[in-house]
């Protein structure tokens, strides 16, 4: 959907969508990765399960919501990236298999 | 265990900021929390990162002039807490803050919300499908991402914001497959008798006046007094239909399609504390209620920058000040005389900054039609509660947003109401022929952000039972 | 201004006032209901709705069963479901020493004649609840119990009243009450509802409307805080409470955890307003996730409170005034009313249809607490 319009160059680190590595540049938020990706959604909501992507980018929308590090429902927007973070893609109601 | 300041502010925009260096020259201990990772706010996000690169130059001058107060920000001697959120304040105050996954407590004698505005939701069908994002959204993308949208992009709404996006994008070398511009006819002429009180603000107008004719310069698509949207597609936008106010209607393949219907204060807070709020008729919006220093109906709670009413980064940082120095006044560090004194220039530079805002505000009212989505929008993008339902439940004996929303649950997802609650008033008063203003909003329910249970449990200072 | 007649008037418009005009009207009475606010607005429309037998003070267990018996056929009714689902109450005993108090409460009310208690072992528990924490080792079982949906509830009563005649009058509270010979007239505003019979219904603000008769019943006040959480992929069927702690904990249809147990938030019945204190919830929370491990990191929707009002001896009061003709009381609930919902409206039918109930509602008797002279 969104390109970048420099490369990160030699500060480039990566996190994981899915077990997918995936360059991003220190200062972003993962939802700006999230937005440069081919699947163009990062969670489908529960109630429908509908595919939902950001829309806000500032905090209000909750749209963007994806697990981190294990933690679910963070928003992405609000999250800068960081070397070697895990994202995943919350799909439906979030189970509780702990 | 506590940590008491004299002083707390939420938000690290130009208000907050303003808020805080006004406060520290006066003595006060501050501590200021903002959801961000830097200072700016969201009209200079990532200025201090930004600020040094090539690409700075193409976001513009007034982007630019955020790098000097940010540092000032930085220099001024207040306890900067950023990536923190607050989620709910008790009288005391006691604020409750989560940052990096911790919960606790802080203390202040006085606080100022300087919350700052969210986009008018804009709800339309389709509007929930991935590629539909809003202008702001995409700015803050080129900002902080230095991120455009990959294909020709399609630009829905009316406003400033916008035109100096577009014209930004242009910049940056992004394409623009068209602008379906929602100004409703006749605007201009019910603007232009505003203008008058806005002539201090020519170079404002001179802003705007060139971004337009740029973008006609690069021969941009414009499609005028558009009033209806449909976005389409199989999980994510891939065909856009417009309608405009003369009957034209069209079809365009689309992959992203960015909307923007002005912006709206950010009341949450406000409404969760009791403070009152009050209906602005040219904003279409509740402001907070507020006395000359910005303070609310709640002593001590003060409201600084768009949150206290649209007024842009100008009228922003005199509010803030203003509120800092009555905190000031108040915990003794500065006589009221003095404060009075102080606060003259604040108040002659608010009142400038503010002068042309009712010429924008009436040239970009919002279309009628953004107020009576079709039944089949889905108005509650949490819960996916459609406009049709709601105005069938709205007729059943005679309910409140906040009976509709125990009945249908629209307004109770993660987002609290902050997409749906203008849509489900306006509904409310269609459905059941009465002014917007008289049906009111949603009772906000704390935690004013998501927080886990995990992080409540921590701040429990019992034993543990067992 | 207008002034209307009727047979009977329930003053508050929750739903032990919906309920007591639902079954009046079904007995054939002219019945309003006059509401301050709008139906639903208080405790009712802030409960966690459980439907529970179990842990029920003795002297309620009459009514409580025969109200079990109508939620399972809750449908008859009032023409819907209510959201209510049957599967079960657990009391769980998380150490061996909170054994005993369980199974000395099992041995009283199978004294009594009552089955609808039952005691299950570690290995039950687990089968029943597999997302316990393990450390939990037996607990006191009302299988038939369960929970419903308090906004399709007050949605379904209030239906049934209008279908069954009962006139609703929402923003609409009484001010003053006036005597004209044998009737009330209840002065609401520019409206007038006159009537032989009132029911007193009034929720937290029960005991100001009874002095407006002159009845003095002191009453304390409650203001239960309540978290419902994001949602989630089915996690557990019964509604769990805990021997020793603050902790109701129960899944709701849509997937969020709805999390109670009677933590105090602050109210003020004048503003008739109530906050969370987030200081002492924080002990639910905490107990949740000693009992749940995983739900730490669910996140929370949203907090709230419900004002009512508290007696003295935590039962509630449902009766004829021994002072003042023609005025019935249901309030008092404690926190615990929701589940006698249906049976209360029937009583209070009664009452005012024939004077008298054949139910075991003695215990109940305003007078109880009318004893005591009330210092304000």
């Amino acid at each position: 959907m969104f390109r970048k319009l420099h490369d990160p160059g030699p500060q480039a680190v990566t996190i994981f969508i899915d077990g997918r590595p995936v360059v991003a540049e220190p200062g972003e938020s993962v939802a700006a990765v999230l937005l440069r990706q081919q699947e163009g959604w990062n969670r489908t909501t529960p109630v429908s399960q509908s595919p939902r992507a950001p829309y806000c980018m500032m905090g209000v929308c909750f749209e963007c919501l994806v697990e981190i590090d294990g933690q679910g429902s963070v928003q992405s927007c609000l999250t800068p990236v960081a070397a070697g973070m895990r994202i995943a893609r919350q799909q439906g109601r979030r189970s509780l298999s702990a | 265990m506590s940590e008491h300041t004299d002083l707390l502010i939420v938000g690290a925009g130009p208000a907050g900021m303003a808020a805080a260096i006004a406060a520290r020259r006066h003595g006060l201990s501050v501590r200021l929390v903002d959801e961000q990772p830097a200072p700016g706010g969201q009209i200079w996000r990532g200025i201090e990162t930004v600020a040094a690169t090539p690409r700075a130059a193409r976001l513009g001058e007034s982007y630019l002039s955020g790098a000097d107060r940010a540092a000032a920000f930085r220099a001024c001697g207040a306890l900067y807490e950023p990536e923190s959120q607050l989620w709910q304040i008790e009288p005391g105050f006691r604020a409750f803050i989560t940052r990096g996954g911790k919960a606790r407590i802080v203390t202040a004698e006085a606080i100022i919300l300087a919350t700052g505005a969210q986009e008018r939701p804009v709800p339309f069908p389709g509007w929930t499908l991935p590629g539909v994002l809003t202008v702001g959204a995409a700015q803050i993308l080129l900002k902080t991402a230095d991120s455009v949208p990959e294909k020709p992009v399609w630009i829905a709404g009316c406003g400033p914001l916008p035109l100096l996006y577009m014209t930004q994008l242009l910049a940056a070398g992004g394409r623009i497959a068209g602008f379906l511009d929602t100004t409703a006819r006749g605007r201009v002429r019910a603007a232009l008798r505003h203008l008058p009180q806005g002539l201090g603000r020519l170079g404002d107008l001179m802003k705007g006046l060139s971004w337009s004719l740029a973008l006609r310069r690069a021969g941009i698509p414009t499609i005028r007094h558009v009033t209806e949207l449909v976005a389409e597609g199989e999980g994510r936008l891939q065909r856009l239909r417009y309608r405009a106010e003369d009957g034209r209607e069209a079809e365009v393949p689309a992959e992203v399609l960015l909307v923007h219907e002005g912006v709206v204060p950010n009341i949450h807070a406000a409404l969760a504390l009791g403070c009152a709020v009050r209906w602005h008729a040219g904003q279409h919006c509740y402001v907070p209620v507020l006395d000359a220093w910005g303070e609310t109906t709640q002593a001590n709670i003060f409201i600084a920058g768009d949150g206290a009413g649209i007024g842009g980064a100008e009228a922003a940082e005199p509010r803030g000040r203003l509120a800092a120095l009555r905190v000031a006044a108040r915990l003794g560090r500065l006589d009221d005389a003095a404060a009075e004194l102080a606060a003259a220039p604040e108040r002659g530079a608010l009142s400038g900054a503010l002068a042309l805002r009712p010429f924008l505000d009436a040239l970009y009212a919002p279309r009628p039609q953004l107020h009576a989505p079709p039944d089949e929008t889905l108005v509650c993008r949490c819960e996916e509660v459609t406009a049709g339902e709601l105005r069938a439940r709205a007729l059943e004996g005679r309910p409140g947003p906040n009976q509709l929303k125990a009945f249908t649950r629209a307004g109770m997802g993660p987002c609290q109401g902050r997409q749906c609650g203008y849509a489900m008033a306006h509904i409310v008063a269609a459905a059941q022929g009465r002014p917007v203003e008289e049906v009111g909003f949603y009772r906000i329910r704390p935690p004013l952000k998501p927080v886990t249970l995990g992080e409540l449990a921590s701040l429990d200072e019992q034993e543990p039972a067992a | 201004m207008s002034e209307a007649t009727f047979d009977v008037v329930v003053i508050g418009g929750g739903l032990h006032g919906l309920s007591a005009a639902l079954h009046l009207a079904r007995a054939g009475r002219k019945v309003a209901l006059v509401e301050r606010r709008w139906t639903g607005r208080h405790a009712s429309g802030a409960t966690a709705a459980g439907v529970r037998t179990l842990g029920r003070d003795i002297a309620e267990i009459p009514i409580s069963l025969e109200a079990m018996a109508m939620w399972h056929r809750i449908e008859t009714i009032v023409g819907d479901d209510c959201g209510f689902h049957a599967h079960g109450q657990i009391r769980v005993a998380e150490t061996a020493e909170h054994m005993p108090a369980l199974i000395e409460r099992q041995a009283r009310t199978r004294a009594l004649g009552y089955d609808h208690e039952e005691l299950i072992d570690a290995a039950e528990l687990r089968r029943l609840v597999p997302a316990l924490s393990p450390h939990c080792v037996g607990a006191l079982a009302a299988r038939r119990d369960g929970a419903a949906d308090p906004h399709r509830t007050i949605a379904a009563f209030r239906r049934t009243c209008e279908a069954a005649g009962v006139a609703i009058a929402e923003g609409c509270g009484v001010e003053a009450v006036d005597r004209i010979g044998g009737d009330w007239l209840l002065i609401c505003g520019s409206r007038r509802f006159r009537a032989p019979h009132v029911v007193n219904a009034a929720g937290a603000w029960a005991g100001r409307l009874a002095a407006l008769f002159g009845d003095v019943i002191p009453l304390g006040v409650r203001a239960s805080m309540m978290i419902v959480t994001e949602r989630l992929a089915p996690l557990l069927d019964p509604v769990v409470s805990v021997v020793g702690r603050a902790l109701s904990f129960k899944q709701a249809s849509q997937g969020t955890l709805v999390i109670g147990g009677g933590l105090q938030g602050s109210a003020d019945l004048d503003a008739e307003r109530s906050s969370v204190d987030f200081r002492r919830l924080a002990r639910g929370a905490r107990a949740a996730g000693d009992l749940f491990p995983a739900v730490r990191a669910v996140r929370i929707a949203r907090c709230w409170t419900g004002i009512e009002a508290e007696t003295r001896d935590h039962i509630p009061v449902i009766g004829l005034s021994p002072n003042t003709p023609g005025l019935v009381h249901a309030f008092g609930f404690s926190g615990h009313g929701f589940q006698l919902v249906p049976v209360v409206g029937a009583i209070l039918a009664e009452l005012v249809c024939e004077g008298r109930s054949r139910r075991e509602i003695a215990a109940f008797a305003p007078g109880r607490l009318m004893q005591e002279r009330a210092v304000a």
